[in-house]
């Protein structure tokens, strides 16, 4: 069944059109890849499906579930269950990591109709998600993101991703920053998640995420439009090839 | 200005005041004389208004009017509900000193378990033997009228070496609507001794109240002092506040003040360093929505060399609501190595929000270290939809950073008990948000 559906979609950022018509179809149990060369929108997708304002779209529409996501303000679609790992997380200086994460969780929980988690039970789901993820208990005392690395930025984000258990995870270039053992641990936890009823959208701009996070299909983004799919062995061809010759095509 | 017959707002006389209040006022002749004089310099210059410079962000003539009448001894079921009050509002474990419509309230307060502790009696008490806390150098309009008209407050006595384990609080409570209440304390403390002292002022019926608090603090050397002040008023109230703090050499004194409540509130803080090698850390936090007008004005004086003085302020501002912070630091022409340091933000959270900061350096001494900085703008929307985008909701999201910008002023208190009781208090500013 179809997760997300993005159709004809045309995007604009300050008068100028970025998204050009963009068609992608995500079925529930699937990893989809994105590449593409910078600047051709990539980052600009996932922001529009996570909601974020600045963005005017002008034509076309994102179905998720089968349901209208334009209309849902963001907390709402993360409650939902969209989740994007944010290619550059912010920093929250004065909210603890900790506090930040049960409020999301629990307000997520709330929105569904759900009852909230009580305090050992989150702890202990909070212990071996970052256990796994090989992050230690004290950066979870500091201000969400404040003082980490650019790699320790990118796990908290898969640890969220782990914690709030979304049916829609969107990657933007989760591998940049990283070391190689990061990579690994990182994609590890991404790849613990996989399963029937979750799909993935992975950006990157690099073959490498993807040895280690297989995926059923490669799309191939330039200026504003998805200009080629394929299987995983796209992904090698662009490795060899570059993007030069989607250029025109788009 | 035409002062033959000075009237307010509804052609009330401004003497009636004093006239029928009188009768009431504590105090023997000597000192109603000089109650009497007090008034005569209150009504000389009346209500403070834009055009005199300290009062120029708050005119009170034109946000507040007139003074209300004073308000009637509080009867038993003014106490009752006083009572209730207390209970929500005290700190657990604390010594409770209670003044319930400006007429302190024995059953209410623990005098008895205090007496180990600290000296204590009351105003009034102390008035029967002179005018001597009626007294100040100040010929501020307010605390003139303050003067002339205080009908109670504490008087505590904290010996030279004690270690008050825990906090004193004092608790300003108001039951009627359409009167002012007037009380001064006096709080000294003496060297060596470690205290925390409390103020909470709170209403036990909402109504247009009007508080008018005076405050003298004087630290001996060596003592360690936390003095927290909490304006949670009444949403159509006014309460002007003065404080006067004489502190010693190597004092720790650290200072915090937090408006929540009130239409009009102003506190008026005036520190002045007297003794070496002293510490003072005053820190403030202004909560405001609707059409709220709240004043933080601390005038920091380096009297004396080698003192290290750091202010940290945060007004949150919703709404048509204003703020308005003055900090003045004064660093006399013996102070050399003063080392005074003031940082304001404002957060604004609606396009009709007001905050005006007024910094000032003062500096007659050459070898001093001395700066001040100053913020204002509205939350960052980034930082509001990674929250979002997390599943927060707006409210929420906004509540979680508004916390986060006034913890830089909260966690500057240092007792972890004190910290969560006003943290507490600043939840239910966030949830009164419409
Ligand atoms: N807020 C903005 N204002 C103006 N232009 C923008 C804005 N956001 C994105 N753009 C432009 O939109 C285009 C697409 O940007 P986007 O970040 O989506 O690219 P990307 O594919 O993610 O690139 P990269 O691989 O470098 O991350 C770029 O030309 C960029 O400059
Ligand atoms: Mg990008």
């Amino acid at each position: 069944m179809a997760l997300l559906e993005v159709k004809d979609l045309k995007v604009r950022v300050e008068e100028r059109e970025i998204l050009h018509g963009l068609t992608l179809t995500v079925n529930e149990g699937e990893v989809h890849a994105i590449m593409g060369p910078n600047g051709s929108g990539k980052s600009t997708l996932s922001h529009v499906i996570a909601g974020k304002p600045g963005y005017e779209v002008t034509d076309g529409q994102i179905l998720f579930k089968g349901e209208d996501l334009l209309e849902m303000s963001p907390d709402e679609r993360a409650a939902k269950g969209v989740f994007l790992a944010f290619q550059y997380p912010v920093e929250i200086p004065g909210v603890a990591t900790m506090t930040f994460l049960r409020t999301a969780l629990n307000a997520q929980r709330k929105a569904r109709g759900e009852s909230e988690y009580s305090t050992p039970d989150f702890l202990k789901k909070v212990r071996e998600v970052s256990k796994s993820l090989n992050i230690p208990q004290d950066m979870l005392k500091r201000g969400v993101n404040v003082g980490f690395s650019g790699g320790e930025k990118k796990r908290n984000e898969v640890l969220q991703m782990a914690l709030f258990e979304p049916s829609l995870c969107i990657l933007d270039e989760m591998d940049s920053g990283l070391d190689i053992d990061a990579l690994r641990i990182a994609a590890d936890g991404v790849n613990a998640l996989r399963s029937p009823k979750r799909a993935m959208v992975v950006i990157t701009h690099y073959q490498r995420l993807l040895n280690y996070i297989v995926p059923d299909v490669v799309h191939v983004m330039s200026k504003g439009r998805v200009v080629k799919s394929g299987g995983k062995e796209l992904a090698l061809e662009l490795e060899a090839s570059g993007y030069a010759q989607f250029e025109d095509a788009a | 200005m035409n002062v033959a017959v000075a009237k307010t707002g509804n052609g009330r006389a401004v003497s009636d005041l004093f006239a029928s209040a009188e009768g009431r006022l504590p105090g023997s002749p000597s000192v109603i004389a000089t109650r009497r004089e007090a008034f005569g310099t209150y009504e000389r210059l009346g209500l403070p208004h834009r055009r005199i410079e300290e009062w120029k962000y708050t005119d009170l003539r034109a946000l507040v009017g007139e003074v209300l009448p004073l308000a009637a001894a509080p009867d038993a079921a003014a106490l009752k509900r006083a009572a209730e009050a207390v209970k929500t509002h005290a700190i657990a474990g604390a010594r409770k000193l209670v003044l319930v419509d400006g007429v302190f309230a024995p059953d209410l307060s623990d005098v008895k378990a205090l007496a180990g502790q600290a000296g204590f009696k009351t105003l009034r008490e102390s008035l029967e033997k002179d005018a001597g806390l009626l007294k100040t150098a100040s010929t501020d309009a307010v605390i003139s009228l303050n003067a002339a008209m205080a009908t109670d407050g504490v008087v505590l006595d904290i010996a030279d070496g004690a270690q008050l384990s825990t906090p004193i609080q004092i608790l300003h409570i108001a039951t009627s609507a359409s009167a002012s209440a007037f009380t001064r304390s006096r709080v000294a403390i003496g060297k060596g001794a470690r205290v925390t002292i409390v103020e909470s002022f709170i209403s036990a019926s909402a109504g247009a109240y009007q508080v008018n608090d005076a405050v003298l603090i004087t630290v001996g050397d060596g003592a360690d002092v936390a003095h927290i002040r909490l304006m949670d008023d009444a949403p159509d109230a006014v309460n002007v506040s003065s404080h006067f703090v004489t502190i010693g050499a190597a004092v720790k004194f650290n200072f915090f003040n937090m408006t929540t409540g009130a239409a009009v509130s102003r506190l008026q803080g005036f520190i002045t360093l007297a003794g070496e090698g002293s510490e003072l850390s005053a820190n403030g936090v202004n909560l405001l929505q609707k059409t709220e007008h709240g004043d933080t004005t601390l005038v920091v004086d380096h009297a004396v060399p080698n003192c290290v003085s750091r202010e940290v302020f945060r007004a949150v501002i919703d709404d048509r609501a204003h703020s308005v912070f003055q900090g003045r630091i004064i660093v006399r022409p013996d102070a050399q190595k003063t080392d005074g340091k003031m940082m304001t933000r404002a957060l604004l959270l609606s396009d009709e929000a007001e905050a005006d900061n007024k910094p000032e350096l003062e500096i007659f001494a050459d070898d001093v270290s001395c700066g001040h900085g100053a913020t204002a703008g509205a939350l960052d929307d980034s930082l509001l939809f990674y929250l979002k985008a997390r599943g927060l909701p707006e409210k929420q999201a906004q509540a979680l950073l508004i916390q986060a910008f006034v913890g830089e002023a909260i966690e500057q208190i240092a007792d972890d008990g004190l910290r969560e009781h006003v943290i507490g208090i600043a939840e239910r500013w966030l949830e009164r948000r419409s």
